[in-house]
């Protein structure tokens, strides 16, 4: 689980062009969107297509993206839970 | 002809040099575009991290009309009554291409949404409207070379009837390894006339 959050981090960094942002800098808990990283509606659709591509998972609906991405924490376990590859 | 409008400021960024009214600002001539235009951007400490989302075509476009309107002095807390008038030959092709690459394969088919979002020329402009609040006209034409006529007719008519009080107009042109942007701003007061020939003079600084 510990791999996959540190997968996850550097694909958000790096998918997302979080130029200012570390991976360090980022704690399982923080909050995706908001306050937290600051991520828009278009990291979402982004982050859709990263769910499909890197795990197998199709969100048919964007909205369940907004649960599932609310933290690293709460993406990895979801990933862990549903991924098909 | 004589022309009551004026240009106040204007801004080249091509082979790795941005120039401000005819003066180099900044240059680097050891990078490709995307590391000169992250470098140059670094280098003028604009604090704006959407910068690093946008497509090329954007951070070219960008680069030029900040460095012009960070003179200007605006409240960014308010609307700015200046139009925008945009002008290139290869329109958002750079990027139509980064989307086609990524749906030619139909076994590995996943377009990316923040790429395809900037497969239209004028995106640019909305990210400058975002960044100073610019609510007016704006219109972007392709042609197939610089069209200082075009650009300064049209310029004219939405200052003549008061559509706009400012005009920051120009040519942001990108495809590949190949960019130009040349802006500039189009106002009542100045000391260069808004006429075809200082236009072109401008553009071949």
């Amino acid at each position: 689980m510990e791999d996959l959050k540190q997968e996850l981090k550097e694909n958000i960094v790096e998918q997302l062009n979080l130029e200012d942002i570390a991976v360090e800098d980022i704690d399982d808990n923080d909050m995706l969107f908001g306050d937290g990283l600051g991520l828009d509606s278009i990291d979402a659709l982004e982050l859709i297509v990263m769910l499909d591509k890197n795990y197998g998972i199709k969100l048919t609906d964007p909205k369940e993206g907004r649960a599932i991405f609310e933290s690293i924490n709460v993406m990895a376990k979801y990933i862990f839970e549903n991924r098909t590859k | 002809m004589n022309s009551q409008y004026h240009i106040t400021s204007f801004c080249n960024i091509k082979n790795n040099t941005v120039s401000l009214n005819g003066s180099v600002i900044y240059n680097d001539e050891n990078n490709d575009f995307l590391e000169f235009i992250k470098a140059a951007y670094k280098s003028f400490e604009t604090d704006y991290a959407k910068f690093f989302k946008m497509d090329a075509l954007s951070k070219l476009a960008f680069l030029a009309a900040d460095i012009l309107l960070k003179n200007e002095g605006l409240k960014q807390e308010e609307e700015n009554n200046i139009a925008i008038v945009f002008s290139n030959k290869a329109s958002s092709i750079d990027t139509d291409r980064k989307h086609q690459n990524s749906i030619q394969n139909k076994e590995d088919y996943f377009p990316s949404p923040a790429i395809f979002v900037y497969t239209l020329p004028n995106i640019c402009i909305g990210e400058i409207s975002i960044k100073y609040k610019l609510f007016s006209e704006n219109s972007f034409f392709i042609f197939d070379a610089f069209n200082a006529q075009h650009l300064l007719d049209y310029t004219n008519s939405l200052l003549a009837t008061n559509k706009t009080e400012k005009v920051l107009c120009g040519w942001v042109e990108l495809d590949g390894d190949h960019y130009e942007a040349f802006l500039y701003l189009v106002t009542n007061e100045g000391s260069i006339t808004h006429n075809k020939q200082n236009i072109l003079k401008l553009y071949n600084t």
